[in-house]
Parts: C-alpha cells; structure tokens; sequence
C-alpha cells in the first residue's frame, strides 16, 4: 500500500514538474509537431542553460594561465585545432610532392637507382592523436573481448570453472589501470624485441593496458548471463538429447547475448577512461597525450584546448557507447527491446 | 488397457536435498500405464504432480525405485517422452516453424530428407491449428497459441509417451476448451500414450481413461485412482447431463476437498499460500467466475 501511494505521489510530482518546466518554455506538447519541438527544444534549452553558467561561472575563476575559457574561447581554440591541423596536411603534402619530384630526377639521370618514400614526421596534430586513441582502445577492446567472452561461457556452463576462476577475476577487477601501466610497460620492452616491428611499443602498451582493464565486466557479465539461462529451455535441451554444440548456439548463446553486451558496453566505456589516463601518464601518442603536452606548454590557450580534448573525449565515448548499442540492436532477437 | 507394462513406476520416492536434510516429496508411487492410455494427475498444489513427471521425463532422479518404459528403465530425458511444459518454454528468438523444427532436425536427423522435415513440420502444426503463424516469434502470438506451438514440438517429436504440464493452466476457458478438443481429436488419431496434469476436475474427466488421485505431501504418493469410462469421441456438451460424467466429478471433487482436505493449520508458513496466489493466480479466479 505504501509503496503504491508512493510512486503515485511521485510520478504525480514529476508530472507536475513537466507541465511547470513546459510552461516556462513556453512549448505544447500535444500532436506531432509539439512532439518534434519536444525532443528537439527540451535539449536545447538545458544546453543553452549549460552555455550560460559555463560563461557565467568560468569568468569568475582565475587561474595561473589566467581566466578559465568560457565556451566561445573554446569554440575558437576548436577551430584553430582544426585549422593546425589543415596546415600540417599541406606541409606533409608537400614534403612528399619534393621528395617524388627528387626521385623522379635522380631516376631520369640515372634508371638504376634506388630511390626512397621517408615518411613525413611532423608533429602528430589533435586530429591525429583522435585517431590514434580511437584506434588503440578498439584494439585493446576488440583483444579483450575475444578473450573475455569465451571465458565468460566457460564459466557460466561449468561451476568448477567458475569456483577456480572467480578469485582471480574478482582481485584483479578492482585493479587501477595506472597499477597495470608499469608492469605492462616493462613486459611490452622484454618481450616485444624485433627489428622491424608491426606495432609501435608505446601503442602495445595502451591497447594491453585496456585488455587489461576491459576483461572483467565483460567475462562476469556473460558469465551471469551464460548461467542464468531459463531452466525450462535447459531442460528443453535436455529433453531433445542436444549436443554440447548445438545447446550453446541455439540455447545458451541467443538467451546471455543482452547480458553479454551489457559487459561489452561497461567494458568499451572503461576501455575508453582507461586509454586516456594511460596516454597521459605514460606519454603514449594519443588524446592522453595531447592533453598532458597541452598542460606542460602552459601557454594562454592551453586550458581551452584542453577543453576542447575534454569535450572531444565525452563525445567520443557516448559515440563508441552508441556504435556498440546499434550492434546490439542487429544482433538481438528481441527487437521491441527497449534499449538505452 | 493393453499392455499394462507399457510405462512402469515401481516403489518411486524422491527426495529433494534442503538446508534441513532432505525433503521426500514422493513415496512409494506405483503406477501401470498402458499403451495409448491417457492418464491424469489431479492433487492439491506441492503434492508433488510435477516431481512423478520429471521422474518419468528422466529429468529428476528417483532416490528410490524406478521407472520402466517398455522394460528398459528411464535413466535419462529423451525425444520418446516429450513434454510439454507448464509455460510452453519455447525459444523466444526462434519462430514457430523453428521452434519445431529443432525438435524434429534433432529427431530425425539422417531418417528424414530436408522436404520430408519440412513437411513433417507443416504437418504437425496443422494438427494444432498454427499454420498461419508459422514465422511468428512466441512474443508475437497469444498465451494459447504458444501452447500450441509447444504441444506440436512435443507432437513432431513422434513420443511414445507425451507429459504434459498444466498445459492449459495459464489460458482462458474458450481457448481451454478448444485446446482439449483438439488434444482428444490428436489422441484418437496418433495414439500416444499421455499423461496430463491438471487441476480441473472438468478437464480431467472429460480426457482421461484414469485419474490419478495423488495424497498431499510431504511423502506424497497415488490416493485413489478413477476409471473413466465413457465412451469416445466425448462431447462436452452431451456430457454435462450424462450421470456417470457428474458421478466422476463429484467422485473426484469428494477426494481432493474432503479425504485430501488441505489442513487448515498447515505446517507450511502462512506466507507460503500467499506465495501461490501470485504464480498461479487464474487458477483462483477460474474458481471465483464459476462461483458467482
Ligand atoms: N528441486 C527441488 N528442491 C526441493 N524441493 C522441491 C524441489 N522440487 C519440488 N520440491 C518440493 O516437492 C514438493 C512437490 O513439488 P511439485 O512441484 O512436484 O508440486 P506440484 O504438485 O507440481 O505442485 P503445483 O500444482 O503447484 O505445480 C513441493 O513441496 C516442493 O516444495
Ligand atoms: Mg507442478
């Protein structure tokens, strides 16, 4: 009774709150056209408010590099970012248009020599680091999950499995990924000796140091998932006398997907912290970096631009957090699934 | 019946592991079962209807005794005691068609060419009426269509013996009603040996050559066991002033709510029963519709 009269109260208090906070924007939200201007507007003013305070607020703090940037400096500094990083892809261009030109004239002088392609080495700009960091934390997640799903299924279907296993997964769990960045830094140099190396050193540290991370929620997930299977449908396969195969892909595999991919997902979102704050503290290219350089340089500007990596690295988290949803929602057999 | 060996329960008592030592559910359940005879076990509910099920499905073993099916004992679940279960259990991201279909790939695999699957399939789900929902998911068809679609896996499956859950517990009484219909018409016609569980006294008389009674647990075991025997096809509507038919039900009425009268002061917490109203709570409405 109690409980009853309580969430009545407070869905009639939240409605009361939602025709308020209407009223005060002025918008109806009947019919379609209010419905597009609702989805549309409610966002949009409670970004206006966000802008306002941020500018409000901002100026009134004073730092050694002088007044935090309000939205518009950060603004600017994005499209300056944007602007470096044209010119740096004009210089590059350029670079590799002398050295062909060089080449082609050694080449007509003489047929038999050999000529070279030395790649450009300028400085990374921010949209190169984006990529490098976008790139790492796919591998590292993509590396994790191949490990971390059969392992899950393992031992969601074996509970000798689970008992051995879940200590060792329950310690390292809780582990700082900045814990991890020294030992796998020294691992990475000991073992990764070669003289024409496939992978850069620094960028096998990151993307490990996310394995490492993104393993856990991943295998305990789908290990919850894979054993909390319906015992009516285990017992279904029971009945059909199926094999061991056909019992995962048909039964077991279809029923833990959804708990699967809330691992997946929790797994990319801490991939993804993960990633930047490794970056950072080890130095490796990466938006981490960008930052890290940003907050060395100490120059007038650095404060916005690394506002503009903050908000870069918000944006491409919830954008990484929606790819894997969209791939949840092709891969689920359960459509009408609300998913958020 | 012929055959009275056909299925053979045997001294069965079964007890289930608990945090205060072991619970036996089942006593010395002895039980003969003819060939194409359709039995059904009525009782009060936790007596223990669904354990002597599993016992036979092989999906519980007995601590004691044992079941025999045409002389070889019953150790494990297996295609020739299909069941259909309680909630339909049917695989939710698979259609209708594919739900029987992975019944009958893993029956007839290499017995059976792919379009003699096919329309074995077919076949079987127009013996339930459900061809025209065949690439619907169970979410997209009704309470009894699902019951349908597990009743036609059970079919496909071609069983010796069929085990049926309160395959109509969860339905109304128009679809109940044209469910048992086609469940008589589907027994004349293959010949299955089924046991059903049911806690309505109509529906048990109007299907089964025998009803069993079963005493309240724990250490449940047979109470009394009715013969049914009124001619086929039965017409529900003739039965209902046909004397024998009302002497059946008030015989079965007498046992469960006079000799098997749940003791009031049951030793069971008070919680317990109230537990139950929320699973099973159409039971209890069913009830109250035919009393007011
Ligand atoms: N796995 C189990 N572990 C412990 N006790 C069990 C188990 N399964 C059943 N029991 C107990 O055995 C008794 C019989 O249970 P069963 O499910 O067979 O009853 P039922 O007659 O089918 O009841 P209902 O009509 O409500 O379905 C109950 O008291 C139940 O608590
Ligand atoms: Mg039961």
């Amino acid at each position: 009774m109690r409980k009853g009269f309580w969430k009545q109260y407070q869905t009639f208090q939240s409605r009361r709150l939602d025709a308020l906070l209407h009223a005060l924007a002025g918008v109806n939200t009947s019919g379609p056209v209010g419905k597009l201007v609702h989805s549309l507007a409610v966002p949009m003013v409670a970004l206006g408010i966000f802008l306002m305070l941020w500018s409000v607020g901002a100026a009134n703090v004073t730092t050694s590099l002088g007044a935090l940037p309000g939205p518009v400096q950060v603004w600017t500094q994005g499209i300056a970012l944007y602007d470096e990083h044209l010119a740096e892809r004009d210089k590059e261009r350029a670079f590799i248009e002398r050295q062909e030109q060089r080449n082609a004239e050694t080449l007509a002088n003489d047929p038999g020599a050999e000529v070279k392609l030395r790649p450009y080495t300028g400085k990374p700009t921010f949209f190169d680091q984006i990529l490098t960091s976008l790139g790492t934390v796919m591998v590292g997640f993509l590396l994790a999950s191949l490990i971390a799903i059969p392992v899950g299924i393992v031992c969601g279907m074996s509970s000798t499995l689970y008992k051995a296993l879940n200590p060792l997964i329950q310690t390292f769990k809780p582990v700082s990924p900045l814990a991890w960045l020294p030992i796998v830094t020294m691992v990475v140099s000991a073992v990764y000796i070669s003289d024409d190396p496939m992978f850069a050193k620094s960028f096998l540290t990151s993307a490990i140091t996310v394995t490492l991370c993104c393993l856990w929620p991943t295998i305990i997930n789908t290990t919850v998932g894979v054993s909390s299977v319906d015992k009516d449908l285990i017992n279904v396969s029971r009945v059909l006398r199926l094999n061991w195969f056909t019992k995962t892909m048909k039964i077991v595999l279809p029923s833990s997907i959804p708990m699967m991919f809330t691992g997946l997902r929790l797994s990319l979102g801490i991939g993804w912290m993960v990633l930047i704050a490794a970056e950072m503290l080890a130095q490796n290219p990466g938006l981490g970096k960008f930052v890290w350089d940003e907050f060395q340089n100490g120059s007038s500007d650095s404060l916005a631009r690394i506002m503009v990596a903050v908000l870069v690295i918000g944006m491409l988290g919830f954008l990484l957090d929606r790819s894997m949803l969209m791939l949840q929602r092709r891969v689920s057999w359960d459509k009408s699934l609300v998913l958020r | 019946m012929n055959e009275q060996n056909h299925l053979e329960l045997t001294g069965v008592s079964i007890d289930f592991p608990t945090d205060n030592g072991p619970f036996r559910a089942l006593q010395d359940v002895n039980l003969k079962i003819g060939k194409g005879e359709f039995v059904t076990l009525i009782g009060h509910s936790g007596c223990g209807k669904s354990t002597v099920l599993n016992i036979v499905a092989g999906l519980h073993q007995a601590t004691a005794g044992g079941v025999l099916l045409n002389g070889r004992e019953v150790r494990e679940p297996g295609p020739e005691r299909a069941v259909v279960f309680q909630n339909h259990s049917l695989l939710p991201w698979l259609t209708a068609y594919e739900n029987v279909e992975l019944a009958v790939k893993q029956v007839f695999r290499g017995k059976k060419s792919r379009s003699e699957m096919r329309q074995w399939i077919e076949h079987n789900l127009e013996l339930v009426h459900m061809t025209h929902a065949l690439d619907k998911r169970p979410d997209e068809i009704s309470g009894g269509m699902k019951q349908r679609v597990g009743i036609a896996r059970a079919l496909a499956m071609q069983p010796e013996v069929l085990l049926m859950d309160e395959p109509f517990g969860a339905l109304d009484a128009l679809t109940r009603a044209h469910l048992q219909d086609s469940l008589m018409e589907i027994h004349a016609c293959l010949g299955n040996t089924v046991i059903m569980i049911t806690h309505d006294v109509d529906e048990a008389v109007l299907l089964s050559d025998r009803i069993v009674m079963m005493s309240n647990g724990p250490a449940a075991t047979v109470g009394q066991i009715l013969h049914i025997e009124l001619d086929r096809p039965r017409e529900r509507l003739a039965l209902a002033d046909e004397p024998r038919y009302n002497h059946y039900r008030s015989e079965v009425l007498k046992f469960l709510y006079e000799r098997q009268r749940r003791p009031v002061d049951d030793s069971a917490p008070a919680n317990r029963a109230s537990a139950e109203d929320d699973v099973k709570p159409k039971r209890f409405a069913r009830l109250r519709i035919v009393g007011g």
